[in-house]
């Protein structure tokens, strides 16, 4: 054992004195042997024949990212994918809500009479869990199967990375990492994802930047809020359909654009209060064009992300529907629990321009943001007492667009309501999921912290803001 | 499945029927293998293709941030293959980079499958190059053969073969062309039916080459039978403190880890 240590330090101090005589160079001497050697080996074995594709590659780069269209090209191709799954996603939807809610439930509700199961656990299984379920799944299923593909499809190709490249520059200006588009275009998935993939940058100051502002970018469990609001409020002002669509495709892409300047404006802030610091130098390679494999990509994406996503919104979405139709079962005083915690939390929720039930509905939604509107229908129900829809308390009942808009209305939903919904499904706390990874990935309570809260006082703020504005402007009408 | 009958149409001898993905799974493995290579070169891709598994594998660099593992059985012998992170060199010390370099240097794999694209290949050999100072037991997969081809780019995979003293198969891993031979590659080497004479680093500055002779010298009596004493003489000539530590702790007498305990940090 001496030996050996003896041994070693011997080595060790020899290496000292001969890095001393090398000088600083041993490393930049060494890369070089090492590219001179490389290329004279590949000089042998590799033949050119001919520079076709390469040509093909460079304009469709320039295309992708030059000054002039790199930026306009991003807008609609991303403006093409959400209006193709806002258009698409409509059919499926309300048929998968037939299937599930027209004609399953009342099924289910005359066998649970057949075999006498009592009232209440009729109530919690079918009235509350299975609606709920089927709720999340005939509003998710269908965008998510036409969002996810289309956004793979366009990773597949190669698009990606070309996005980076654009955003490099804004993102060296606020001073963070130019790979931070990455892991933002991957939170658009999923958020807990997006913040996993922030390990491929070196920096610790710059990953936690990229990890606190993951969360603006709108994850799939927000999508279908965007796309279900931005359709009956919106998209719904405008009488011509096509036109309709358009719109609120516009406006799903505004509130994402939106969500992409607030990334800029926190990202500038972090690093110029909390983490300071000058953006490092790093480099991206653009890969090579390759068409993707269309029936493939389609099958790896269903299963990957679609099917992933779907069974994640599923597994909240069981105990959440138990947990509704409780709280709008179970009386105190002659209300039932939901009234109470809505009532309470309705002053507030009216002050920001939301209101109780959307409140409530966040916070029965912080392990999935999936369940937000099928909580947000359940307790309008119960609170307004809709008659002609559903058949009692906490009940899911079919809806189709136009139902669903006339219910909203009628719990005091107004214009300023939807706008100020579409901003805080944009800004508020992650789930569960999403803040357990940042705690994983820093492992420090304090970012842990203030990534969870951040997003949530800006969008209670922002919120608070809107309202008020909003309200002088139309000469103090309370909505 | 069409892609599969092109794959075996391609090859006369198919021994695609032999190979069993196990995916992953608690398993008594005779070999590890691990899958090295620059970022985007198609190395989840060949790990999907031997696993079984479908990891996503999207286009871009960078994609692989965990090692992600897997096992497929061959010719009746089973195979841990560890998928490292994608990397353009093993001398920094940024984190991805360590976690390859320190696979390949502690956990000794049997294999290692460097994953490099036919389109780049210059860039990709500086990473092979270094590989083989680490280890003598490797495979060069020359992937995305098919997309160089459109490219025009033609590589000789038998002239680099010898060149660089190690199997080297040219492969479509999308397309499953050339997985056979792939395997067939790996198994020889991990059984040691075949044994690599791999390239090593020869144009250095005399200085360097002198400096790193007598430091050889020494660490080879130090840790007999080590296999790359050259490159640990690099490395403490650099002044890596890793490899520093490393040298002190007589790391380098310890067996192979179990792949599970040696998960980055």
């Amino acid at each position: 054992m001496n030996n050996r240590d003896s041994n070693a330090e011997d080595i060790l101090a020899q290496a000292a004195s001969l890095r001393w005589e090398l000088g600083e160079k041993v490393h930049e001497t060494l890369m070089e042997s090492i590219f001179e050697e490389a290329a004279g080996i590949a000089n042998d074995v590799v033949s050119h024949t001919g520079q076709k594709a390469k040509v093909w590659d460079r304009s469709l780069d320039w295309l992708f990212t030059s000054r002039l269209t790199g930026f306009p090209i991003m807008f609609a191709l991303l403006a093409g994918v959400l209006w193709l799954t806002i258009t698409g996603a409509n059919v499926p939807s309300s048929w998968l809500a037939w299937v599930l809610l027209d004609t399953v439930h009342p099924l289910l509700k005359q066998g649970a009479a057949f075999i006498h199961m009592p009232w209440w656990l009729a109530g919690v299984l079918i009235d509350g869990m299975y609606m709920a379920t089927a709720w999340v799944v005939s509003v998710m299923l269908p965008p998510m199967a036409i969002f996810f593909p289309l956004f793979t499809l366009c990773e597949d190709f190669g698009y990606l990375p070309r996005v980076a490249f654009n955003m490099d520059a804004l993102f060296k200006k606020v001073g963070a990492h130019g790979k931070q588009a990455l892991t933002m275009s991957m939170g658009y998935g999923c958020n807990a994802a997006g913040i996993v993939a922030c390990r491929i940058i070196d920096s610790p100051r710059e990953r936690l930047i990229a990890i606190i502002t993951n969360n603006f970018a709108v994850c799939n469990g927000r999508w279908p809020t965007l796309f279900l609001i931005s359709s009956i409020f919106i998209g719904g002002m405008v009488s011509s359909p096509l036109l309709g669509s358009l719109v609120s495709s516009g406006t799903v892409l505004a509130v994402m654009m939106l969500g992409v300047l607030f990334t800029f404006g926190v990202s500038w802030l972090l690093s110029n209060t909390m983490l300071r610091g000058e953006a490092s130098i790093y480099s991206l390679e653009l890969p090579p064009y390759r068409p993707p494999r269309f029936w493939r990509t389609m099958y790896t994406s269903l299963i990957d992300r679609t099917i992933y996503v779907l069974w994640r919104a599923i597994v909240f979405a069981l105990p959440a529907g138990a947990v509704i139709w409780l709280l709008s079962n179970v009386t105190m005083g002659g209300e039932t629990l939901a009234v109470h915690i809505i009532h309470w939390l309705n002053p507030f929720g009216v002050l920001i321009g939301l209101n109780g039930v959307i409140l409530l509905a966040y916070i029965i939604a912080i392990p999935a943001n999936e369940i937000v509107i099928p909580t947000v229908l359940m307790l309008t129900v119960l609170t307004t007492g809709t008659a002609g829809v559903g058949a009692g308390n906490g009940v899911m009942f079919e809806l189709s667009e136009g139902d669903t808009a006339a219910l909203l209305h009628a719990g005091g939903w107004t214009l300023l309501t939807a706008v100020n919904l579409l901003l805080f499904c944009l800004l508020h706390n992650p789930c569960s999921t999403t803040v357990f990874t940042i705690w994983k990935e820093t492992r420090n309570l304090k970012w842990t912290t203030v990534a969870a809260l951040l997003p949530l006082v800006m969008g209670l703020l922002t919120c608070f803001f809107v309202a008020q504005v909003w309200r002088l402007v139309a000469g103090g009408v309370t909505p | 499945m069409s892609s599969r009958s092109c794959a075996s149409t391609s090859c006369s001898a198919c021994p695609s029927g032999q190979l069993t993905k196990l995916g992953e799974g608690e398993q008594v493995w005779d070999y590890v293998v691990a899958l090295a290579g620059n970022p985007n070169t198609g190395k989840s891709t060949v790990f999907n293709a031997l696993t079984g598994l479908r990891q996503h594998t999207g286009n871009w660099p960078g994609k692989t941030v965990v090692r992600a593992e897997g096992g497929f059985a061959y010719e009746g012998k089973q195979y841990q293959i560890v998928d490292l992170p994608g990397t353009y060199s093993l001398l920094s010390a940024s984190p991805d980079e360590e976690v390859a370099r320190d696979f390949i240097l502690f956990d000794r794999p049997d294999v290692t499958v460097i994953v490099a694209d036919a389109t780049r290949l210059e860039r990709n050999l500086n990473l092979v190059l270094q590989v083989l100072e680490i280890t003598d037991r490797a495979v060069l997969c020359v992937n995305l053969v098919d997309e160089a081809r459109r490219h025009g780019i033609v590589v000789d995979t038998q002239k680099l073969e010898e060149r660089l003293g190690i199997p080297v198969i040219g492969t479509a891993a999308r397309q499953r062309q050339g997985l056979d031979q792939l395997l067939q590659a790996i198994s020889d080497v991990a059984s040691g039916r075949r044994v690599c004479h791999p390239y090593h680093l020869q144009n250095e500055p005399p200085a360097l080459k002198e400096a790193i002779r007598t430091l050889v010298e020494k660490i080879e009596t130090l840790f007999p039978g080590l296999p790359n004493a050259r490159w640990v003489a690099l490395r403490i000539l650099e002044g890596d403190k890793r490899m520093i530590a490393a040298v002190q702790l007589g790391e380098f007498h310890q067996v192979r880890k179990q792949p599970t305990e040696a998960a980055h940090e």
